[in-house]
């Protein structure tokens, strides 16, 4: 398998404080990569040295042997990967259908003379850029469809927000999604359709992905292979089941097996 | 597996946020509930598609020189196209890309400046305005483009801060440091530059104000189609993306500074463009009118009109125009100012539930007015019933005037402490409840006709002061996002 993003020996320390230490991590195209670990293991640091948000002190991020490092978020959002936050940042009060609409800048040219202007060649690409909108939402059968295109995002449910993220980063068209805790205040019944979507995602999208989870079901559903951090230290990978069972992992979530495990 | 099933970490609150959503998801339906008249207002105003609105506004605007007297149509007709134009270009900048430049008034200057180097008798060149407008334009956009590069570091006050650095230098340098260039000084000082060229278009030269009313028409067309086409575009997307959030939009493939920096220079050009053709209506260009307080109305008829909304815009240009020129010094409808005030506050009264709460207390304010004047005239000395109305419109309105409200006549006093007390009684009056408060409203009303006879009428420049920040107190509390505006929803 091809390897479609790799990170060489990549180190990033806030202060005195390490959070990312001389990290290598491998993801292969159409493989879906789980990354778990304790709170402030450094994942979503991970995202965002791989985003571009942070420029990481030492090592490289390759994308098909490109590398990312230094280059401007939006660049490299343009040459294929994207992402969605934990935290939930939707452009709020815009609609539903405009924020996928948005997120297509990289990957359209018309520029503001022509917009002005409302040439034919603006008309057509605006409708393309309205077709893909839509087919990205339709990806989450009913739940994105309808009215709700014309709604503000802030009128969502939280579950519908989680999804339009996703909506979102699959407009500017990457080859590799990072999701950054998609099951996070989800019920059991909307963890269970999610973990379904990732896979549709895979197999319909075409997407690679590398995704955050802390949900251990939706994590044993999805992954081909499973990272685990630990103060910016990979501590295992592998198979689901390998990484599970791995005392170091148990070690970094429970603590020292003699002593806390009463 | 079971050990994880426990993962210390997943937000357990999904209750609460339903909580906040259920509200977020009736903010609509409440929008569309509220009643009274702005409310309808701005409901019908929804309702119809833009090119209407466009066509309506225009129709309504070309009107206007076959109804209005030359003067007339200078000052209501011309300025508020100039205003609502100028405010377009500063609505690119604050309500769509979110960039609180307070430059603003210094590229309206720049076009003017550029307009009076390039055809005047100044440096002798003469160039025809087809050709100097759109150097005007270019000059400002790449001033523009300078200011929109502090942007890139900058951010909210930060921002502000320096952008009127840029203003306060911009009239410093025209008035004061006016380098001599070319045996002459570039920007001519305190005196500025005048005898400017009139508007001159492939040798068709603009001179009435008719002609030069059309051509506004023309530009203001033309800038909002432009403008309003760019919002509806990629672009306008990604500058409403990087208002709502510039890390999110950056990271979904948007080149964030680099269209805050476009974002200053469509501004730039915008007020370049005006600046130029103000110049050449004026015939001269002075630094006087290119200071901080023609920032502050450009930024009220924005925020009136509600930041990022063009039709806004343009109805926040006309309401503060128009109110703007009742209410100058100079107008040659001095009457007028009173209909609007009086107008204004029987309209609030009126929209006071249920329906005969509005008619006790208009019936009690003036039975009120008459009982006080009665009394005041028994027993005080005849000086203090002495006064007329000011720009009554006629002698026998001054009279019925003043025998409703006290008008005295040689206590210099009595307008201070007067105005002091209607500050205190308003204050006062949010302390009472349900009926105590509309009786409590009726001596204030009367209190605020005689403050307004008094004090407001006579000095017309201090009142348009006065009832501005009052407008915006009035609508920062009852829509906050201006009268055309959409309100926008925090919620984290």
């Amino acid at each position: 398998m091809a390897r479609l993003l790799e990170l060489k020996g990549l180190s990033k320390a806030f202060g005195g404080l390490t959070v990312i230490d001389d990290l290598d991590l491998v993801v292969n195209e159409d493989e879906i990569v789980s990354v778990i670990g304790p709170n402030g293991a450094g994942k979503t640091t991970l995202f965002n040295l791989i985003t571009g948000i942070y420029p990481p002190d030492a090592g490289e991020i390759l994308l098909d042997g490109e590398n990312l490092v230094g280059l401007p978020a939006h660049r490299i959002t343009s040459k294929g990967v994207a992402r969605t936050f934990q935290t939930l940042r939707l452009f709020l009060n815009m609609t539903v259908l405009e924020n996928v609409m948005a997120s297509q800048y990289g990957r359209t040219k018309v520029g503001f003379a022509r917009a002005m202007l409302r040439t034919p060649g603006m008309r057509r690409e605006e409708r393309e850029i309205r077709a893909r909108a839509e087919e990205k939402l339709a990806f989450f059968g009913q739940r994105l469809m309808g009215y709700r295109w014309d709604q503000p995002a802030y009128s969502l449910s939280y579950a519908n927000r989680r999804r339009l993220e996703i909506a979102r980063a699959m407009a500017t068209e990457p080859r590799i999604l990072l999701l950054d805790e998609p099951a996070a205040g989800m019920n059991p019944a909307e963890t269970q359709e999610l973990t379904e979507l990732i896979g549709k995602l895979r197999t319909e999208g075409g997407y690679t992905i590398l995704v955050i989870e802390h949900d251990m079901h939706v994590v044993e559903g999805i992954s081909d292979r499973v990272i685990a951090l630990d103060h910016g230290v990979k501590i295992a990978e592998g198979s689901f089941e390998e990484v599970a069972t791995s005392e170091q992992v148990v070690e970094a979530y429970l603590g020292l097996s003699g002593t806390a495990a009463k | 597996m079971s050990e994880f099933s426990q993962t210390p970490g997943i937000p357990e609150a999904p209750e609460a946020r339903i909580g906040v959503d259920e509200w977020v998801e009736q903010a609509d339906e409440r929008r569309a509930r509220a009643r009274g008249p702005l409310a309808l207002a701005a409901r019908g105003v929804e309702r119809m598609p833009p090119s209407v609105r466009l066509l309506v506004f225009l129709a309504v605007a070309s009107s206007l020189p076959f109804w209005l007297n030359e003067g007339d149509l200078f000052s209501y007709g011309l300025f508020t196209l100039l205003y609502a134009t100028l405010a377009l270009g500063l609505n690119v900048v604050v309500g769509f890309a979110g960039l609180l430049d307070l430059g603003y008034v210094a590229f309206y200057g720049i076009g003017a400046y550029t307009y009076a180097l390039l055809s005047s008798d100044h440096y002798g060149i003469h160039w025809p305005a087809e050709v100097t407008i759109p150097i005007a334009m270019a000059v400002t956009a790449l001033f523009g483009l300078g200011l929109g590069l502090t942007s890139r570091r900058l951010l909210g006050d930060y921002l502000a801060i320096v952008t009127l650095f840029f203003a306060q230098a911009f009239v410093a340098f025209t008035n004061t440091a006016n380098p001599t260039i070319a045996g002459k000084g570039l920007t001519g000082g305190s005196n500025g530059i005048g005898n400017l060229d009139p508007l001159t278009f492939f040798g068709y030269q603009l001179t009435t104000t008719k002609q030069e009313y059309f051509f506004l028409v023309l530009v203001f067309a033309l800038a909002a189609t432009g403008l309003y086409f760019i919002n509806q575009s990629r672009t306008g997307r990604a500058w409403r993306a990087l208002r709502e959030d510039p890390l999110a939009a950056e990271v979904m493939s948007i080149p964030v500074n680099r269209l805050k920096i476009l974002a200053f220079m469509m501004g730039a050009a915008t007020a370049g463009l005006c600046g130029a053709i103000f110049a050449a209506i004026e015939q001269a260009t002075v630094s006087g009118n290119f200071t901080v307080s023609v920032l502050i109305t450009i930024y009220a008829i924005v925020i009136l009109g509600g930041l990022g909304s063009i039709a806004g815009v343009v109805l926040g240009a006309v309401v503060i125009n128009v109110t703007f020129q009742f209410l100058a010094p100079q107008s040659d409808h001095p009457e007028i100012k009173r209909w609007l005030f009086y107008g204004t506050i029987l309209l609030l009264v009126a929209m006071m539930r249920p329906w005969f709460r509005p008619l006790i207390v208009i019936a009690g304010t003036v039975a009120f007015g008459f009982a006080t004047h009665a009394i005041v005239a028994a027993a005080a000395p005849a000086s203090w019933t002495a006064g007329h109305a000011v720009d009554a419109g006629s002698p026998s309105r001054a009279k019925a005037i003043a025998d409703w409200v006290i008008i005295p006549v040689g206590h210099p006093g009595f307008r201070t402490y007067t105005y002091i007390g209607l500050v205190a009684a308003i204050v006062g009056l949010r302390a009472l409840k349900g009926w105590w408060r509309t009786v409590g409203l009726i001596p204030v009303l009367y209190l605020t006709a005689i403050v307004w006879e008094n004090a407001l009428a006579p000095n017309p420049a201090v009142t348009a002061l006065i009832l501005f920040g009052a407008m915006l107190v009035a609508l920062m509390t009852v829509r906050p996002q201006g009268l055309l505006g959409t309100a926008r929803v925090e919620i984290v």
